[in-house]
């Protein structure tokens, strides 16, 4: 089989975080009673007028700074055609020619390496409304019931380059985007609420091409699992066709998250001719260098200037600090934690150890995580300072995460504290090696083994509570 | 003739307008006139012209990011031919 290479672009939608819709004044809340955040102009009354709301270009132009885009000082926005119940104008209000932002990029760690993805162009656009079918699927629906309340929400659309080159790739890329979105409060990037949302266009070239191949478009893919694992079925699938010596079809597909692949969206013959033309009902939106550079001063710390933070100030591995920061309760939990501890490496192996863990496991955020910031910094100390073996500070752990109390006052409670008594080690040193004279000879004889069971025993008879590090140095200079 | 009846049931189509076969004819011709009387336009010399996004001199208007009074939903629902579950209820959206 030949080889082929991936090429991956993405098309990310982000509903910004404005108490108004785009173009008039109802609310943008997530939920509430169908048909109960509309008015003439999101419902697409005659006559009714839309007015821009000021904060959508505002929002735009932080998230374009901040994927280090060019502002663009002329705007427009044009209508979109298209006969579809979602929007009841039978037009969509977006930016054609003229999108706010471009000429952008992001930077991304995989493997170790770093990657610039570029971002072709941020457009503003209105959303859709939300289509409820009667039957199980679409396609067994004798009809649906629309309802308009997401009608109007500002969105941003965010276009990359066709840079990225696995399914790998496009996860960090949009993982890192998604976090500077959050950073910049332009959007609450919500996956499973549709507030983030993200298309894939997805193309196959024989290695050693210059021309991309044809590509695929696959739609709905609501979360990280279903973009990765689409774009490994849309791999799969086009080299297959390609090695049967098939063409592939530009198409839009659908991805299947419960059968776990992509099907053709059947289109109607006439789609996709929107015939844009200019919004007569919108002037357009000028914006000068003052508006600009009072936003760029306002930018806060974005994901890439903390990760470079955290490895300055901590000396913490990139792979760590990429991590920490890629969400922002995450980075603000680690900031907090920080200072209640000497030990910044050692909290960062806990958070993305057993912390991480502990909420994948409950299925909770950071959030929602009951131990604070304080608590676990002061539970680092105590394994810093060998009052604590890192096998009881994991039960310590397991008490805290329950209700949030000091680690110092659990290891009173529990009796937990690590004996780094020499007379006291020393007794159960003498009678561990009394016990087992055979572990003596097998060490000396080279076998490691011998000394891993001895501490074991030691361990053990000392209830988890001697200092390890003690016990490991008295077994040593007792067998030489 | 730069418009054709193909083109013409092309847009109609487009539009969700129904154009009677007699009145194809008609109809063409009409688009056809149109399309002359902007030729005239074209030929007018545009170098250096940034293109009309508004015909009024106006930019920048725009309102404050606050939320005010919605209509109900018996409102919104009011003119709609059919309702199902507080939502307007439309008929099959694929083929």
């Amino acid at each position: 089989m030949r080889k082929y290479i991936t090429v991956i672009g993405l098309e990310v939608h982000a509903e910004l975080k404005t108490n108004s819709k785009a173009f008039c004044s109802c609310s943008t809340e997530f939920g509430g009673d169908p048909n109960t955040h509309v008015c003439p102009v999101c419902l697409g009354m005659p006559g009714a007028l839309p007015v821009l709301n000021k904060q959508v270009v505002e929002f735009a132009i932080r998230a374009g700074l901040a994927v280090n885009c060019d502002i663009k000082k002329f705007n427009k926005f044009d209508r979109k055609n298209y006969f579809y119940p979602d929007l009841s104008k039978n037009y969509q209000i977006s930016q054609f020619d003229k999108p706010i932002c471009e000429e952008g990029h992001i930077d991304i760690l995989v493997d170790g390496e770093e990657k610039r993805i570029g971002i072709t162009r941020i457009h503003m656009e209105e959303d859709a409304g939300k289509l409820v079918h009667s039957g199980a699927t679409i396609s067994t629906s004798d009809s649906s019931a629309v309802d308009y309340n997401r009608a109007g929400v500002p969105l941003i659309e965010i276009v990359s380059e066709p840079d990225m080159r696995s399914s790998e790739e496009a996860r960090a890329y949009l993982e890192q985007l998604k976090a500077i979105l959050e950073y910049t409060d332009v959007c609450d990037c919500k996956m499973q609420e549709g507030s983030l949302r993200c298309d894939a266009n997805i193309s196959l070239m024989p290695e050693g091409a210059t021309e991309f191949g044809t590509r695929a478009e696959i739609k709905n893919l609501n979360s990280f699992r279903a973009l990765v694992r689409a774009i490994e079925y849309e791999i799969a699938r086009q080299a297959e066709i390609l090695e049967d010596g098939g063409h592939i079809v530009q198409e839009t597909r659908t991805w299947d998250d419960v059968n776990g692949v992509t099907l053709s969206m059947r289109s109607k013959e006439e789609a996709h001719d929107y015939r844009y033309f200019p919004e007569p009902d919108l002037v357009p939106v000028e914006i000068d260098d003052a508006w600009i550079e009072r936003v760029q001063s306002e930018l806060p710390e974005l994901p890439a200037a903390r990760q470079a933070r955290l490895i300055a100030d901590f000396a913490l591995p990139k792979e760590q600090a990429a991590l920490i920061v890629s969400t922002k309760a995450m980075a603000q939990y680690f900031d907090e934690a920080v200072s209640a501890t000497k030990d910044a490496k050692g909290l960062a192996n806990w958070l993305l150890g057993d912390v991480s863990a502990y909420l994948n496991n409950e299925d909770i955020t950071i959030s929602e995580f009951k131990v604070t910031p304080a608590n676990l910094g002061e539970l680092v100390d105590l394994i810093k300072e060998g009052v604590l073996s890192s096998k009881l500070a994991k039960q310590v752990f397991g008490e805290m995460v329950k209700e949030n109390h000091s680690p110092k006052a659990l290891v009173k409670e529990l009796g937990l504290e690590q004996v780094s008594d020499a007379g006291a080690i020393e007794a159960i040193v003498d009678e561990v090696l009394a016990e087992n004279p055979q572990s003596i000879i097998d060490f000396k004889a080279g076998k490691d083994r011998a000394l891993g069971f001895l501490v074991g025993q030691i361990m053990k008879k000392s209830k988890g509570k001697a200092n390890p590090n003690m016990v490991n140095d008295m077994l040593k200079a007792k067998m030489q | 003739m730069k418009v054709t009846e193909k083109d013409v049931r092309y847009i109609a189509g487009l539009s969700r307008l129904v154009i009677p076969e007699n009145e194809m004819e008609k109809f063409t011709e009409q688009f056809n006139q149109i399309l002359n009387y902007a030729d005239i336009l074209q030929k007018i010399d545009t170098t250096g012209i940034e293109p009309t996004a508004h015909v009024i001199p106006l930019s920048n208007v725009l309102r404050e990011d606050v939320v005010e009074n919605s209509v109900s939903n018996e409102e919104a629902l009011k003119n709609a031919p059919a309702v199902h579950n507080g939502g307007f209820k439309v008929p099959r959206v694929i083929e």
